[in-house]
């Protein structure tokens, strides 16, 4: 049952681009960028237990990062600037959840919204280098000499990235590293009775979710073109928060769902920008008090059968 | 040998000692019984020997180390397992999950190894989920694996702690009111796991309890805290008999004052 539920799965990602409109085939490219952010969030958020509000910062650093390695260095390829740019993100990740460390709860949110706010202002004084407010124009990825330059091509890229990070974030999940998340999530003194240091495992989410949130920031650049400060703002970072309490605190498929419902619901309320925040709001408080847990608890019956 | 020595011990909340100078020597392969009133500092002496409260004043020893000088998953590591008097089992995680996160420092795979699902990680893990099943069984808990920890009755969930404690392969094990909660029965069955994890894996172990029939029955010494200070140390019959410690369960005599 499960082995065919993921193989239909994987056929419908592979035959999307031939049965849909182009448009379509971007919409979902954007479904697989938010989805890896929406991940990586849920490594930070879901299993340790950190809320971040400032994911579209880390976000902004990857696809910047990976738009001026393209720019500046053509000839490298693809999947190494995307790489590249997931590596400088959990650079600065690293970096910013250390000092973190003794903040809890509200306080760390706070960090985190703060940090958002910091790295916008970074790219717009930054113009030398990131053209500022004029935004910044990204050309083509290359592999193998051929240039990714179809809606299609992209969107294989992204499924492809996807793919091999949905694998790692399952495989990490339930292994050793994965468990000490949850344990340090569910009880403090229990995991450090366990032997899982705090310092250790709340570090270590922070610069696997930014590592995760910054290559997804690379795919973001190819696949929308077009960078500028004002895409990465605040309300980016709750849209991702919304993800994964919708999608589900906790699970790596609820994450993704939890992707697609928000990505195709901006998409529909495109027409009514003025009530976006009230719509996601009203979503975000009914999930709170009739799906806790999210999508993902709520299908697991499903999923049992 | 002793494999715990505790010197001097004391530590103050607010002004208030919880602590005051308590001495304790616990040998190896030793059942050595806390017990006291509510509020003795029982539970205490346990977070200080985790490494969960700093003490004001004093020294532990522990095989040969000086426990003071290490954080609390430093401790673990070393050996020092625990269970905790108001249960703090992982409750969204299943049963089995909990006794897997129990063998953390037994584990290597990191991140990487980890996403990667390597082959070395893919038997680690194979192993370590074998053990855990064989750890639940031993607790009597074979059935619970797939369980959500939170919703297994307390019973359960106090042996649930125990099988976690046991995975890591403490050498010290410290049950903090394991009895608490249970019915006769199935305090009965606890104490015959207890006693077979001293006589079988050699554990030293240290309860703090206030259910007497265990204590008395299983413990080879037990020391007595009131108001923070060791009032008593001894043999079960010792302790029993002892004018100070029952003056301390049953209250002193006020009618002079």
């Amino acid at each position: 049952m499960r082995r065919w539920a993921l193989g239909a799965l994987g056929a419908g990602v592979l035959a999307w681009p031939w049965v849909a409109p182009r448009y379509f085939v971007f919409l979902a490219s954007l479904i697989l960028v938010n989805a890896v952010v929406a991940i990586g969030l849920n490594l930070l958020s879901g299993y340790t237990n950190q809320l971040s509000f400032g994911h579209a910062g880390f976000l902004a650093i990857g696809a910047y990062a990976a738009a001026l390695l393209t720019i500046h260095a053509p000839a490298i390829p693809v999947v190494v600037t995307l790489l590249l740019g997931g590596a400088i993100t959990a650079v600065v990740g690293l970096a910013f959840g250390v000092p973190c460390l003794r903040l809890g709860g509200l306080y760390l949110s706070m960090a985190t919204l703060a940090f958002g706010f910091v790295v916008a202002e970074v790219i717009l004084n930054l113009d030398a280098l990131t053209r500022g407010a004029d935004g910044l124009r990204v050309p083509a990825g290359r592999i193998a000499g051929w240039a990714l330059s179809t809606d299609t091509a992209r969107y294989y890229l992204a499924a492809a990235v996807t793919a091999v990070l949905v694998a790692g974030a399952v495989n990490l999940t339930r292994t050793r590293v994965g468990r000490a998340f949850l344990a340090i999530r569910e009880s403090e003194v229990a995991a450090q009775a366990s032997g899982v240091s705090l310092a250790a495992y709340r570090t270590a989410a922070f610069g696997v979710s930014a590592f995760y949130t910054g290559v997804a920031g690379g795919l973001f650049a190819f696949v929308v073109g077009y960078l500028s400060p004002d895409a990465f703002d605040v309300f980016l970072s709750v849209d991702f928060v919304v993800m994964i309490i919708l999608g589900g605190l906790g699970s790596v498929p609820g994450s993704i769902m939890g992707a697609a419902v928000v990505t195709v619901l901006h998409d529909w309320l495109a027409a009514f920008q003025n009530f976006r925040p009230l719509i996601f709001g009203a979503i975000l408080i009914a999930c709170m008090l009739f799906m806790p847990g999210g999508m993902a608890r709520a299908l697991r019956p499903l999923g049992r059968r | 040998m002793a494999l715990v020595s505790v010197e001097d011990l004391s530590i103050v909340f607010g002004g208030l000692a919880a602590l005051s100078g308590v001495t304790l020597e616990v040998d190896e392969g030793e059942i050595f019984a806390l017990i006291g009133p509510n509020g003795a500092g029982k539970t205490t002496v346990f977070n200080v020997l985790s490494g969960l409260y700093r003490p004001s004043a004093g020294r532990i020893a522990y095989a040969g180390e000086d426990l003071l000088r290490l954080a609390p998953h430093e401790i673990a590591r070393r050996g020092v397992g625990r269970t905790f008097q108001n249960t703090e089992v992982f409750r969204q995680l299943s049963a089995l999950d909990n006794v897997l996160i129990g063998e953390h420092a037994r584990l290597r795979s990191g991140v990487w190894s980890g996403a990667l699902a390597l082959p070395w990680v893919r038997r680690e893990e194979a192993a370590a989920r074998q053990r855990a099943l064989g750890l639940l069984g031993r607790l009597g808990l074979g059935e619970a694996a797939g369980v959500e920890a939170g919703s297994l009755p307390l019973g359960s969930q106090k042996r649930l702690e125990i099988a976690r404690a046991l995975a890591s392969e403490p050498r010290l094990l410290l049950l903090d009111e394991p009895a608490g909660g249970l019915n006769p029965t199935e305090t009965r069955a606890l104490m015959a796991v207890i006693c077979s994890l001293r006589d079988e894996l050699g554990l030293t172990i240290m309860v703090v309890e206030h259910d007497m029939d265990l204590v008395m029955s299983i413990s080879d010494r037990i020391a007595v805290l009131d108001y923070g200070r060791k009032i008593a140390e001894g043999k079960p019959r010792e302790i029993a008999a002892d004018p100070v410690v029952i003056e301390a369960y049953l209250g002193r005599d006020e009618g002079g004052a």
